[in-house]
C-alpha cells in the first residue's frame, strides 16, 4: 500500500517537504521523492515549482531514477524553457554513454522536450545516434527525427536528417527499417508534393524483405507505407500481392487489415481474367471473417471496413452472409454494423434467411437496433424485387404488434416500397390508415400523409384524414407541413369537387400564416398553378415520379475509392475522408485507387491521370472532399431563404420550385406579395419576388474598378492547394459582357489537360457563358491566359458576402475548389440611364428613411470629370444642379438582375470629400461606397 | 499516431496520463454541458465515462479529437489522437498494453495500477515512442524493465538485450535453460450451433485455439503438424494409395487460421508448414475456424405443447454423441419460459433442474455424462392469463458443456523440436497434448 500512501500524500500538497527529500543524500529517499512528484503530476497537480530540484537528480547511474526524472522533464520543460537548458549537458553526455539503453533513452527523451533552445543541442547527438552501431539506438533515433521535424521542420531539412533517414530504409535491422518508414511516412504527409518517400521497385523490395522479419507493429508501418505505392504494371502489382498475402494469417488484426488494404488497392491493376485475380479474391474472404472473432472493439473497426469492402467488391463476401448474423450478446455498436452489412449482402439467394433474421431482430430490446432492423426489411424489399411481397407481409406483421416505434418505422419504409413498386401493394393502405393516430414522429407522419395524398383516389375518406391533420397545422414540423400541402393539392386535383374548401384552407395557412419561406413559396406556386392552368398543375403535381434507386444508401464512388485507400484507419471507421476530421496539412491529400488493369498508369502521377479515372463526373456532381466542398454542399441544401432540403419522398416538384424562385417567379407571382415594403425603395416599377429582394442586400464586398480599367489579378487558387495548378484572376466588364480573366499556371511536374469550370449558385446568377477555353495542354512551368465570358442567367442563391463566388475547376488530376469576390460595379448595366421624369418621380417617392449617405474622401475631380468617369462604369448622371457652390449630381444605375439604384453625389469645389446619398438598404452601402470609390479613383481610360 | 494514453478508474479519475504529442493537449470547446473542457482528459471523462447513455461506439470523436477506449473490469484505457491513425492498430495496442500489464503485475485493477504507476510509465516509455508502438513482447521487456532496479549489466548483456529487442526474434531471449525440457499443447475449441426444432443444422462452426506452454532451453526451432486436409492430401499424393485413403478420412478442412507472430507466415503460405521459434512460457500459437464435418457433442430435442391458454408442457431430450468411453462435464441446459409463468413442475432423469423466475428459464444441470447416452427432462409450466396479444417469441434452448475432445476433429500429429546448439534432441522433450471442447453459442430453436 506504499503507493496509495504516495497518492494521498501529494494530494495534501507538501511541496516543501518534497523539496527537502529531493535534496537528500540518500539515493533511496531521492527516488521515493521523485516518485511522489510523478504521482502528483499524474493526478494533475502542479509540481513545476520543484523543477530545479528534480533536474538535480538527473545525474545518476540509477537508470530507474533517470527515467523518472526524464518523465518529469518531458512534462514541465515546456513551461520552464530556461531551466530545461540545465538538463542539456546531461543529455549530451548520456548520448555518449557506453550503455546503448541509456544512449537510446537520452535521444528519445530529448526529442520529447519541445523547447526550441534544446533542439539546437539535439542535432549533433541525433546525428551520431542515427549512425550508432547498436540497432536499438538507431531505431529510437529514427523516430526522433520525426519528433524534431514536428518541432522544427526547417532544421531537419537543413541538417540533412531526411537523407540519413532514407538511408536507414536499407538498414540491416528490420525494426530500424520499420521505424524509419514510419517516420518518413509521417514527414511526407506534411509535405504532400515532396518526393520524400521515393518508392521505387528497389526500396519496395527492401520493405517487403523487412516485412517478413520485423515486429507486428513494424509490419503495420511497412504495409501502410506500401499502400501508398503505385506499381508500374500489373506484373509488379501481382508480385507485391504475392508477397503480402501471407500477412493475412497474422494474429494481429491490424496487420491483416493493412494487408487487405494493400491487396484491395493493387488488385485494381490486375486484369480480371487473370487466374491470380480469382485466387486473390478467394483468399481475402476467410481472414475478413476471422476478424469477426476478435474483441468487440476490433470487430467494430473490421465491420466498418468490411462495409466499404463489400461496396467495392461484393463478390468477396457474397457467400458469407451467416457470419454477419447478430449474436445476442454482441455490443450494440457491433449489432448495428452487422445489420448494415447484412443488407448489403442480401440477394435473391439468401433473402429468406435474412428476412427471418431481421424479423427476430425487430423484437429485440434496443430501440435503435429495432428501428434499424425494420428499416432493413424495407431496404431488402427495394433491393431484391422477388422478396418484396414477403417483406411487405413481414412489415404488416410488425405493424400488428402495435409497438409504437416499430409501426412508425414500418410506415416510413412502406412508403419507399410504394415508390419502388407502384400499383402493387396498395391493398395494405387500409391497415396503415388504422394506425394513423399512433404516429407521433414527423418522418412517419409525413410518410403517411404522402401515402394518403398519393393514393387519394383509392381512399374514400382521404379528405377527412387530411383534414384531421390540418387542424394542428402550425404545430407540425416543416417536413409534415410541406407534405400536407402537397398531399392536399394532389387530393384536390384528383377530387376537385369535394375538396375545394380544404385546398383553400391549406393554401392560406401556408402562404399567409406561415413565416417559413419554403412553405410559403411552395404554397404560392401551387396557388398560382391552380388558378392559372389546372391542366398544367395536374401535369406538374401528379407527374409520374422516377423510381427510387435501390442503392440510395451507398457511399458515393469517389469517396468510396478514397476510403478504400484508408482501410484500417480512422477514416474508414468514420466513413469520412481524413480532411473532415484532421486539422492542418496532414491527411489533406486525397488518395485514389490506381487505374484499372493493364493501363499501368497512376492517377497520382498527374501526367497520366486521365486514363485512370474510374468514374470521372462533371465537377459539380463530385462530392469530393475539400473543406470548401463541404460548404458548397451545405449551401446547396440550406440556402438562407429556405429551410431544409425537400423531403426525399416527395416528387421532383420541389426541385423545380427552387428554379422557379430564381428565375421568372416575379412575373408569375404578380406584385401583391412578398417584398417587405422597406426593403427596396429604389426598385420602383420593377416588381421583385420575395426571393430576389434579399439580393439587393449588397453586403460588404470589395468593390473593384471596372470598365476599361483592369484591376490587378490576385491569386485565387494557390498551387499548394491544387496539386500544382495556380489560378490568379480578375473580373472585367468589356462591351457589356462580364468576363472572368484568369491566368492558369502549371507548377507541377507534369502536363495538365482537360480543363473545365463550374460555378456554385450565387447572388446574381453568374454562370459561365461557354466552356473554359484552354485548348493546348499546359506543360510544367507554363502559364496560359483564359478569358471566360459570364452570363447572369444562372441559378440564384444569396451568398455571404453578397459578391462571393464559389468556383470549381477540374483538370486531368483532380477537381479543385476556391472562392473569390467580384466587384459589384461589374454588374452595372449599360442601360442604366433612367428617364428624367421617372427619376424625379421615383426620387420623391422614396421615403427618407431609406436614404443613406457616405463620403468619398480625397477625390480631386470636379463634378464633370467625376460624372464622365462614373459613366465609364455605367453610373449615369441624369441631372445636375448647383446650390450654394455645391454641385449635385443625380445618378442612376441598374444591376444585371433589374434592380435600380438611385444616387445623389454632392461635390463642393475645393473640398476633396464627396458626399453620396443613395437609396438602398444600409447593408448595401459598403458595396456601393467601394464601387463609387474605385470608379472615381481609377486611372483614366 | 497515438497522441496520448490515459488510464481512468470507474469514477473518471486519471490514474495514468502519458502525452506523446502536443496536438491533443488542449481540446478547448464548449459542450452542451455549458463549461469549457480543460483538455482531452476531461473531454473523455465527460463525454464517455460520465455519459448518461450506453456507449454507442468504441471510437468517439470530440472536437476533432478521436478517443479509442477499451474497458477492463472497471478500468478505462483510452488512446487519444488528432490524426488519421490506423484504428485497428490502436486497439491491438491497447489490448497488448493490457497483456503486458497483466504479465507484470497480474489483474488490471485500480489498486494494482496505483501500486505500479512508476513501472507503467516506464513501460509506456518503452513500448510507445512518439505514438508508434515498439516491441511489446513481455519476454523481451522483462529482460530490461524490471521492478528490482537495474542490475549491473555487462557490455555483452546490454548488447544482447538491444539485439533481442530489435532483433528478428523479439519474443524470446537467448540463454534460457531448463533442466527438464517440457512443452504443453492445449487445443481449446468452442463449438457453436444453431439448430431448427426439427433437428436441422442452421449454422455450426468451431473456433479453436492452440495454446502452448513451452519450457525449452536455448533457441529451439519447432515444427507443428496437425491433420490439416491440405497437408494430408499433398502427402497422400506422394505416399502409397492405401495410406492416402486412410489418412484422408481423418483430415479436417480449416477455413482460416491466424498465427502468433513467431510463426513464419511466408513458409506457411508456400508450404503450409507451421515452423517457429516459440516464446518462453504460455502463448497462443494459432487460432482457426472450421465449418465442415463438425462433431456436435450433444443433440437437443425439444417438444413444447400448449395446453389451453394457461399451461405449457415442455419435454427436452438430450443425446450425447461421442465415444462412450469419454465423459462430458459441466452440462447445463437452459429452457426459456414465458414471462407470465406462474409456476413450474419439473421432473428430470439425471442431474438437478430448477426454475429460475428471475431469469425466466428452467436451468437443468448435469455434472457428468458419458457418450452415446440420453437423458430427458419434462416440465409443466403454468401461465397467468394475460391480455397481451403478442405471442411469446419462444427463445431458443441453449446449452453449455465441456468435452475432452476437439469437436472440429483436429488432431495434433507432431510437434518437433530442434535445437542444434544444445545437446538435447526431439526425443528428450516431454510433450503433453490436451483437447478441450466447450460450448460457444449452442442453441436449438423450439
Amino acid at each position: 500500500m506504499m503507493c496509495d500512501f504516495l497518492f494521498s500524500l501529494v494530494c495534501t500538497g507538501e511541496i516543501f517537504e518534497l523539496k527537502a527529500e529531493l535534496n537528500s543524500d540518500k539515493k533511496e529517499k531521492k527516488k521515493e521523492a521523485v516518485k511522489k512528484v510523478i504521482a502528483s503530476m499524474t493526478v494533475g497537480k502542479d509540481v513545476s515549482a520543484l523543477f530545479p530540484d528534480v533536474v538535480n537528480c538527473m545525474q545518476t547511474d540509477n537508470l530507474e531514477l533517470k527515467k523518472l526524472v526524464y518523465l518529469y522533464l518531458m512534462n514541465y520543460a515546456k513551461s520552464q524553457p530556461d531551466m530545461a537548458i540545465m538538463a542539456v549537458n546531461t543529455f549530451v553526455k548520456d548520448c555518449e554513454d557506453p550503455n546503448p539503453l541509456i544512449r537510446a533513452l537520452a535521444v528519445r527523451t530529448m526529442g520529447c522536450i519541445r523547447v526550441d533552445k534544446i533542439t539546437e543541442y539535439l542535432c549533433e547527438p541525433l546525428r551520431k545516434c542515427l549512425k550508432d552501431e547498436d540497432p536499438y539506438v538507431r531505431k529510437t533515433a529514427a523516430v526522433c527525427v520525426a519528433k524534431l521535424h514536428d518541432i522544427n521542420a526547417q532544421l531537419v531539412e537543413d541538417q540533412g536528417f531526411l537523407d540519413t533517414l532514407k538511408d536507414l530504409i536499407s538498414d540491416s535491422n528490420p525494426m530500424v527499417v520499420a521505424n524509419a518508414v514510419a517516420a518518413l511516412s509521417e514527414i511526407a504527409e506534411s509535405h504532400p508534393n515532396s518526393n520524400l518517400l521515393d518508392l521505387n521497385p528497389q526500396t519496395i523490395n527492401k520493405l517487403l524483405t523487412a516485412l517478413n522479419e520485423c515486429t507486428e507493429w513494424g509490419q503495420i508501418f511497412i504495409l501502410d507505407c506500401l499502400a501508398n505505392y503505385t506499381p508500374r504494371d500489373d506484373r509488379e502489382s501481382q508480385s507485391i500481392c504475392e508477397r503480402v498475402t501471407p500477412r493475412l494469417s497474422h494474429a494481429n488484426s491490424a496487420v491483416v487489415l493493412s494487408a487487405v488494404k494493400v491487396l484491395m488497392k493493387f488488385m485494381e491493376m490486375l486484369p480480371k481474367d487473370l487466374d491470380y485475380y480469382g485466387t486473390l479474391l478467394k483468399k481475402l474472404a476467410p481472414p475478413l471473417v476471422t476478424l469477426l472473432s476478435a474483441e468487440p472493439e476490433l470487430q467494430y473497426v473490421a465491420l466498418r471496413n468490411i462495409n466499404l469492402i463489400v461496396q467495392r467488391r461484393p463478390e468477396i463476401l457474397k457467400h458469407e452472409m451467416k457470419v454477419f448474423f447478430v449474436k445476442y450478446n454482441d455490443p450494440i455498436y457491433v449489432k448495428l454494423e452487422k445489420l448494415d452489412i447484412m443488407i448489403r449482402l442480401a440477394s435473391q439467394a439468401n433473402i429468406a434467411q435474412v428476412l427471418a433474421e431481421l424479423k427476430e431482430y425487430a423484437t429485440e430490446v434496443d430501440v435503435d437496433f429495432v428501428r434499424k432492423a425494420v428499416r432493413a426489411i424495407g431496404r431488402c424489399a427495394i433491393k431484391v424485387e422477388q422478396s418484396a411481397e414477403r417483406c411487405v407481409s413481414t412489415l404488416l406483421d410488425l405493424i400488428q404488434t402495435k409497438v409504437n416505434y416499430v409501426v412508425q418505422e414500418a410506415i416510413v419504409v412502406i412508403k419507399d416500397i410504394f415508390r419502388k413498386y407502384p400499383n402493387k401493394y396498395e391493398s395494405v393502405i387500409a391497415t396503415l390508415c388504422e394506425n394513423l393516430d399512433s404516429l407521433d414522429e414527423p418522418e412517419a407522419r409525413a410518410a403517411m400523409i404522402w401515402i394518403v395524398g398519393e393514393y387519394a383516389e383509392r381512399i374514400d375518406n382521404a379528405d377527412e384524414l387530411l383534414e384531421s391533420f390540418l387542424e394542428g397545422f402550425h404545430d407540425e414540423s416543416t417536413q409534415v407541413q410541406l407534405q400536407l400541402l402537397t398531399a392536399i393539392v394532389k387530393l384536390f386535383l384528383k377530387k376537385p369537387t369535394e375538396t375545394q374548401e380544404l385546398v383553400q384552407q391549406v393554401l392560406s395557412l401556408a402562404t399567409q400564416d406561415s413565416d417559413n419561406p419554403d412553405l410559403r413559396d411552395r404554397g404560392y406556386i401551387y396557388w398560382r398553378l391552380l388558378s392559372t392552368d389546372p391542366v398544367a398543375a395536374k401535369e406538374v403535381v401528379l407527374a409520374e415520379k422516377p423510381l427510387i434507386s435501390e442503392e440510395t444508401d451507398l457511399i458515393e464512388p469517389t469517396l468510396l475509392e478514397e476510403l478504400i485507400c484508408h482501410i484500417g484507419t480512422l477514416a474508414s471507421v468514420y466513413h469520412k475522408p481524413p480532411s473532415a476530421f484532421v486539422e492542418g496539412s496532414r491527411g489533406v491529400q486525397h488518395k485514389r485507387l490506381p487505374g484499372s488493369a493493364g493501363s499501368g498508369e497512376s492517377v497520382e502521377s498527374p501526367d497520366t491521370g486521365s486514363a485512370a479515372g474510374v468514374s470521372e463526373a462533371p465537377p459539380a456532381v463530385i462530392p469530393s472532399q475539400g473543406d470548401l466542398l463541404g460548404d458548397l454542399l451545405n449551401l446547396d441544401l440550406t440556402p438562407p431563404t429556405t429551410t431544409g432540403p425537400p423531403p426525399p419522398a416527395s416528387s421532383g416538384m420541389q426541385m423545380g420550385a427552387m428554379d422557379l424562385l430564381g428565375g421568372g417567379l416575379d412575373s408569375l407571382m404578380g406584385t401583391g406579395f412578398g417584398a417587405p415594403p422597406a426593403a427596396m425603395p429604389a426598385s420602383f416599377n420593377v416588381p421583385v419576388s420575395g426571393g430576389l429582394d434579399d439580393l439587393f442586400d449588397l453586403g460588404g464586398g470589395v468593390g473593384m474598378p471596372m470598365g476599361v480599367f483592369n484591376p490587378p489579378k490576385t491569386v485565387w487558387l494557390p498551387a499548394m492547394k491544387a496539386k500544382g495548378l495556380e489560378i490568379s484572376g480578375t473580373f472585367v466588364r468589356r462591351a457589356g459582357v462580364i468576363q472572368m480573366e484568369m491566368t492558369l499556371t502549371n507548377k507541377a511536374m507534369s502536363v495538365m489537360t482537360d480543363f473545365a469550370i463550374q460555378f456554385n449558385r450565387n447572388s446574381f446568377g453568374l454562370a459561365p457563358a461557354g466552356p473554359l477555353q484552354v485548348l493546348t495542354p499546359l506543360s510544367p512551368n507554363q502559364s496560359i491566359e483564359a478569358a471566360l465570358p459570364l452570363s447572369t442567367v444562372g441559378p440564384v442563391m444569396k451568398m455571404e458576402p453578397l459578391n462571393n463566388l464559389q468556383v470549381a475547376v477540374k483538370n486531368n488530376i483532380d477537381v479543385f475548389y476556391f472562392s473569390c469576390q467580384y466587384p459589384i460595379s461589374m454588374l452595372f448595366a449599360e442601360d442604366g440611364k433612367m428617364e428624367r421624369q421617372v427619376f424625379l418621380a421615383t426620387w420623391k417617392d422614396i421615403p427618407n428613411d431609406n436614404e443613406s449617405q457616405f463620403q468619398i474622401k480625397d477625390c480631386h475631380l470636379n463634378s464633370d470629370a467625376a460624372s464622365n468617369k462614373l459613366q465609364g462604369s455605367n453610373i449615369f448622371t441624369i441631372a445636375k444642379r448647383t446650390v450654394e457652390g455645391q454641385d449635385m449630381l443625380y445618378q442612376s444605375m441598374k444591376l444585371t438582375n433589374g434592380i435600380w439604384v438611385l444616387a445623389e453625389l454632392r461635390v463642393q469645389a475645393g473640398n476633396p470629400n464627396y458626399t453620396v446619398s443613395t437609396c438602398a438598404t444600409v447593408s448595401a452601402l459598403d458595396g456601393l461606397c467601394l464601387a463609387y470609390k474605385f470608379c472615381m479613383t481609377n486611372p483614366e481610360p | 499516431m497515438i497522441g496520448g494514453l490515459f488510464i481512468y478508474n470507474h469514477k473518471g479519475e486519471v490514474l495514468i496520463s502519458r502525452v506523446y504529442r502536443d496536438d491533443i493537449g488542449y481540446v478547448s470547446m464548449e459542450q452542451s454541458f455549458g463549461w469549457k473542457m480543460r483538455n482531452a482528459v476531461d473531454a473523455f471523462r465527460v463525454n464517455v465515462i460520465h455519459a448518461r447513455q450506453q456507449v454507442r461506439s468504441p471510437v468517439t470523436n470530440i472536437a476533432r479529437t478521436s478517443f479509442f477506449h477499451v474497458k477492463r473490469s472497471n478500468i478505462w484505457l483510452a488512446a487519444v489522437t488528432k490524426q488519421n491513425v490506423n484504428a485497428a492498430m490502436v486497439f491491438e495496442f491497447l489490448y497488448k498494453m493490457c497483456d503486458v500489464m497483466t504479465a507484470y503485475f497480474g489483474k488490471i485493477s485500480e489498486e494494482n495500477i496505483k501500486n505500479n504507476f512508476v513501472l507503467i510509465y516506464e513501460l509506456l516509455d518503452e513500448i510507445l515512442d512518439f505514438g508508434y508502438p515498439q516491441n511489446s513482447e513481455t519476454g523481451a521487456l522483462k529482460t530490461f524493465i524490471t521492478q528490482q532496479g537495474i542490475k549491473g549489466q555487462t557490455k555483452e548483456e546490454q548488447s544482447q538485450i538491444t539485439s533481442q529487442v530489435t532483433g528478428q526474434i523479439g519474443w524470446r531471449r537467448e540463454g534460457i535453460k531448463y533442466r527438464r525440457n517440457e512443452l504443453f499443447l492445449d487445443v481449446l475449441e468452442s463449438v457453436n450451433l444453431l439448430m431448427s426444432p426439427q433437428g436441422q443444422v442452421l449454422s455450426a462452426h468451431v473456433s479453436g485455439r492452440v495454446v502452448m506452454k513451452s519450457y525449452l532451453s536455448g533457441m529451439p526451432e519447432c515444427k507443428f503438424g496437425m491433420n490439416d486436409k491440405i497437408v494430408i492430401d499433398k502427402q497422400g499424393k506422394g505416399a502409397a494409395s492405401d495410406d492416402a485413403g486412410k489418412s484422408g478420412k481423418q483430415s479436417i478442412a480449416i477455413d482460416d487460421c491466424t498465427f502468433h507472430q513467431c510463426v513464419r507466415l511466408s513458409k506457411f503460405d508456400s508450404e503450409r508448414s507451421i515452423s517457429f521459434i516459440p516464446p518462453d512460457g504460455e502463448y497462443e500459437l494459432m487460432r482457426y475456424r472450421t465449418t465442415k464435418d463438425i462433431i456436435l457433442p450433444f443433440r437437443v430435442i425439444p417438444l413444447v405443447r400448449e395446453v389451453g391458454r394457461t399451461k405449457l408442457e415442455v419435454k427436452v431430450v438430450i443425446k450425447s454423441n461421442f465415444k462412450p468411453s469419454l465423459l462430458a462435464q459441466k452440462i447445463e441446459v437452459r429452457i426459456p419460459t414465458p414471462l407470465n409463468t406462474s409456476g413450474v413442475q419439473v421432473i428430470c432423469m439425471k442431474g438437478k433442474a430448477k426454475y429460475k423466475a428471475s431469469e425466466n428459464a428452467i436451468v437443468w444441470k448435469i455434472k457428468r455424462m458419458a457418450g452415446m447416452k440420453e437423458s430427458q427432462i419434462s416440465a409443466e409450466i403454468e401461465l397467468l392469463p394475460t391480455n397481451d396479444k403478442k405471442k411469446w417469441a419462444r427463445p431458443p434452448i441453449s446449452m453449455n458443456f465441456e468435452v475432452p475432445f476437439a469437436p472440429s476433429g483436429l488432431k495434433v500429429r507432431y510437434l518437433k523440436v530442434f535445437e542444434s546448439k544444445l545437446n538435447y534432441s526431439d526425443h528428450d522433450v516431454i510433450k503433453w497434448v490436451r483437447y478441450i471442447g466447450r460450448s460457444g453459442i449452442y442453441e436449438t430453436r423450439c
